[in-house]
């Protein structure tokens, strides 16, 4: 009966349905069943099968997408049963997501945390035209281990430099991991900045991410 | 050097992409698009104008909402053709709709060195090579900034560039890296410096300005309201749609087509409510983002498709159009930079959009290559012989020296051969060596684009701007950096 429920739960993250996911993990609540394993041993599968699809190219981008949101969805749902059983999921990692002040593109930002939330890290976006302070604030107040930056533009770019700037000031730097991203992102600015790592899409951000988190 | 402009006119060639009833019914959808699920204007002013109008506007989200007749009444009042005008009036661009031009890509961020062939971050001295080499290539019509001086200053590096374009060539130039008021006043300000004054500006607009939308369905508050400005002086202004299936747009290719023509015309009859008759083209560089990545990709069949379509569109409102093509996703130049170059270029051309964007990229508009800019001129001289087809009269049916050669004889000393075989087309990048000559050197087109490029930058003296003006220029810059 459980094991049918936890199938339900993959397919459902597998399917991108989020309504279902939710319906499930409803379920799950109201048959007493313990919300980390629903967690575990259902939603989680279907968002490995989906990766394990995704790389052998019988997925694509919407698919994982949509198993990200289905599966963010899910947990939300066994989040007030989960505090009421004092549980809680063990995370990757804390990531801070802004696109830099000056900057309003979000998509790639955007994908980037729906990749990393789906890949068991806790997201925090703050969203577009992010001034530093705001980004350290929210570092600081979440004790993040990494922050992503975001700039589309050469001109805001610059910005990337300045949130960096701003940790080491505070020696936050060695604390919390800088990966950056857009498209006038290249490996000399990475460098010359000094941040951790840049990637030119959202799942090389999930494989940097683990990789900075030291869970690769 | 010649000062002659290579453009296509008059081809020969046709393609119906779309119907006249599919047109009506994309623009139908985008009326409904625009009148009922908005498009975001985060600017102040932008805002006011469009409630001055009597459009639905919601201040909070910045979304507004405008019924299909403001729509079109706005955009009756596009002027359909207007000249861009260069620091030579020679190189004047009639747009027109029978001219086919082609301009620098922009805006890149690395560079494949001339000299050492590394590639590294792009710098203000590249901008004046690549301006300089464009003077003197006659299939480069226009200039767009082509990187990124990221040795400037940010606040204004905007300027730095269009004044080193300037110094470098005289042809027109058409930024797309300007987007806020208080630089495109600045360089409204530069650019009346090169006409002598602000009133002669407008009857000869040296200078234009691209605006990127900020799919789906918004714009950047920034960029309208440097557009606004550029109306404001006559100078001619475009939005570009970069909408990509999968991501800012629906992985259908119409639906696609509508949500990128709402954000145009949304922001083209924005300007023409505040500014009725400004000179305004209609820009686009519509792709379908990677199935796996969600990246830009910068090529394929569905880049080909939006190519030819979004003139048939720009038509449709009677506005001229900017067009993307070139800029391949490809990494070095290769296989794959030949076919998305070609069929681009070749789908935007046969439907004779006014204006291409451009050459010299690789990795999608991010890497200037000099051996690229010269084997997209002649991709593009490949296509502009292509569309002008096949004519046929007496002269070309040539049935007298038909007879005069007869059966089992040569053309090659006919005086009708000596008359027409210039009008072959010669390739300068081509392999049509004997195979031992290949295998010799084992050199090939970019080899020979590369010198070629090298050769002119060394040899090529473009006429200097005159130096009280461009010391005027230096120091409207100036001001804007204290």
């Amino acid at each position: 009966m459980t094991e049918e429920l936890f199938n339900k739960m993959a397919q459902s993250v597998l399917d991108g349905d989020t309504d279902a996911a939710i319906v499930l993990a409803q379920q799950a609540i109201a048959s007493g069943i313990d919300p980390l394993e629903a967690i575990t041993n259902g939603f989680v599968k279907g968002v490995n099968q989906v990766g394990e699809n995704f790389s052998c190219g019988q997925a694509f981008l919407p698919e994982l997408v949509m198993a990200g949101e289905a599966m963010k969805a899910a947990v939300s749902t066994l989040e007030p049963e989960m505090q009421k059983r004092g549980l809680e999921r063990k995370m990757l990692g804390k990531v801070v997501l802004a696109t830099v002040e000056g900057d309003i593109h979000e998509i790639g930002k955007s994908l980037v945390g729906t990749m990393l939330s789906a890949s068991g890290f806790q997201v925090f976006d703050l969203g577009v035209d992010v001034p530093a302070e705001k980004i350290i604030a929210k570092i600081l107040e979440v004790d993040a281990d990494l922050v992503g930056l975001s700039a589309l533009l050469t001109t805001t770019m610059v910005k990337q430099k300045e949130v960096i700037d701003e940790l080491d000031k505070r020696g936050l730097r060695k604390k919390v991991k800088v990966m950056v991203g857009g498209a006038p992102v290249t490996r000399d600015w990475v460098q010359k900045i000094e941040a951790d790592g840049y990637s030119e899409d959202a799942i090389g951000a999930v494989g940097l991410a683990k990789q900075l988190v030291g869970a690769a | 050097m010649s000062k002659s402009i290579k453009s296509i006119s008059n081809p020969k060639l046709r393609l119906e992409i779309l119907t006249p009833q599919e047109i009506r019914k994309i623009h139908s959808a985008t009326l409904w698009i625009i009148e009922k699920v908005g498009v975001r204007f985060p600017s102040k002013r932008a805002l006011e104008i469009w409630a001055a109008h009597g459009a639905e506007v919601d201040n909070d989200k910045m979304i507004v909402r405008a019924k299909a007749d403001l729509i079109e009444e706005a955009i009756k009042h596009c002027p359909p053709t207007y000249p861009l005008a260069a620091r030579d009036p020679q190189q004047d661009l009639p747009l027109d709709g029978n001219h086919v031009f082609v301009g620098t890509d922009g805006c890149g961020v690395e560079v494949i060195d001339i000299k050492s062939g590394e590639r590294r971050t792009s710098c203000l001295q590249d901008v004046r090579d690549i301006s300089r080499i464009a003077d003197a290539t006659e299939e480069v019509a226009f200039h767009w900034v082509p990187v990124s001086a990221q040795d400037m200053p940010p606040a204004t590096r905007g300027l730095h560039e269009i004044k080193a374009i300037w110094e470098n060539s005289t042809k027109h130039v058409q930024t797309e890296s300007i987007y806020n008021e208080r630089e495109a006043r600045a360089a409204i300000e530069m650019a009346s410096l090169i006409t002598d004054g602000i009133e002669k500006l407008r009857e000869r607009p040296v200078l234009s300005l691209m605006q990127c939308s900020a799919p789906p369905l918004g714009h950047d508050g920034g960029s309208l309201d440097a557009a606004l400005v550029a109306a404001e002086y006559g100078l001619p202004t475009g939005f570009m749609t970069m909408a990509a299936n999968l991501t800012t747009g629906p992985a259908t290719l119409a639906g696609n087509l509508a949500v990128g023509n709402a954000e145009v015309i949304a922001g083209t009859a924005l300007i023409q409510l505040a500014y009725p008759g400004a000179p305004v083209f209609y820009a686009a560089a519509q792709t379908a983002s990677d199935l796996r990545s969600g990246a830009y990709t910068g090529g394929g069949p569905e880049d080909f498709l939006y190519g030819a379509a979004t003139n048939v569109l720009s038509d449709f409102y009677n506005i001229p159009l900017s067009m993307g093509s070139f800029a391949t996703g490809a990494k070095e130049p290769n296989w794959q930079a030949g076919i998305e170059n070609s069929l681009s270029t070749f789908m935007a051309s046969i439907v004779m959009s006014d204006m291409l964007l451009g050459v010299g990229f690789l990795h999608g508009s991010r890497i200037w290559s000099f051996a690229e800019m010269m084997m997209d001129c002649e991709i593009f001289s490949i296509i502009r012989k292509t569309l002008q087809g096949i004519v046929v009269d007496d002269e070309t049916l040539a049935l007298d020296t038909i007879a005069a050669v007869g059966p089992g004889g040569n053309f090659l000393s006919q005086k009708h051969t000596l008359k027409h075989m210039r009008e072959l087309f010669l390739p300068e990048f081509m392999d049509r060596r004997p195979f031992n000559e290949w295998e010799e050197r084992k050199d090939d087109a970019r080899d020979w684009a590369l010198a070629k490029a090298r050769r002119r930058l060394e040899t090529h003296h473009p006429d200097p701007l005159d130096e009280s003006v461009s010391n005027e220029m230096a120091k409207i810059i100036a001001s804007l950096e204290k």
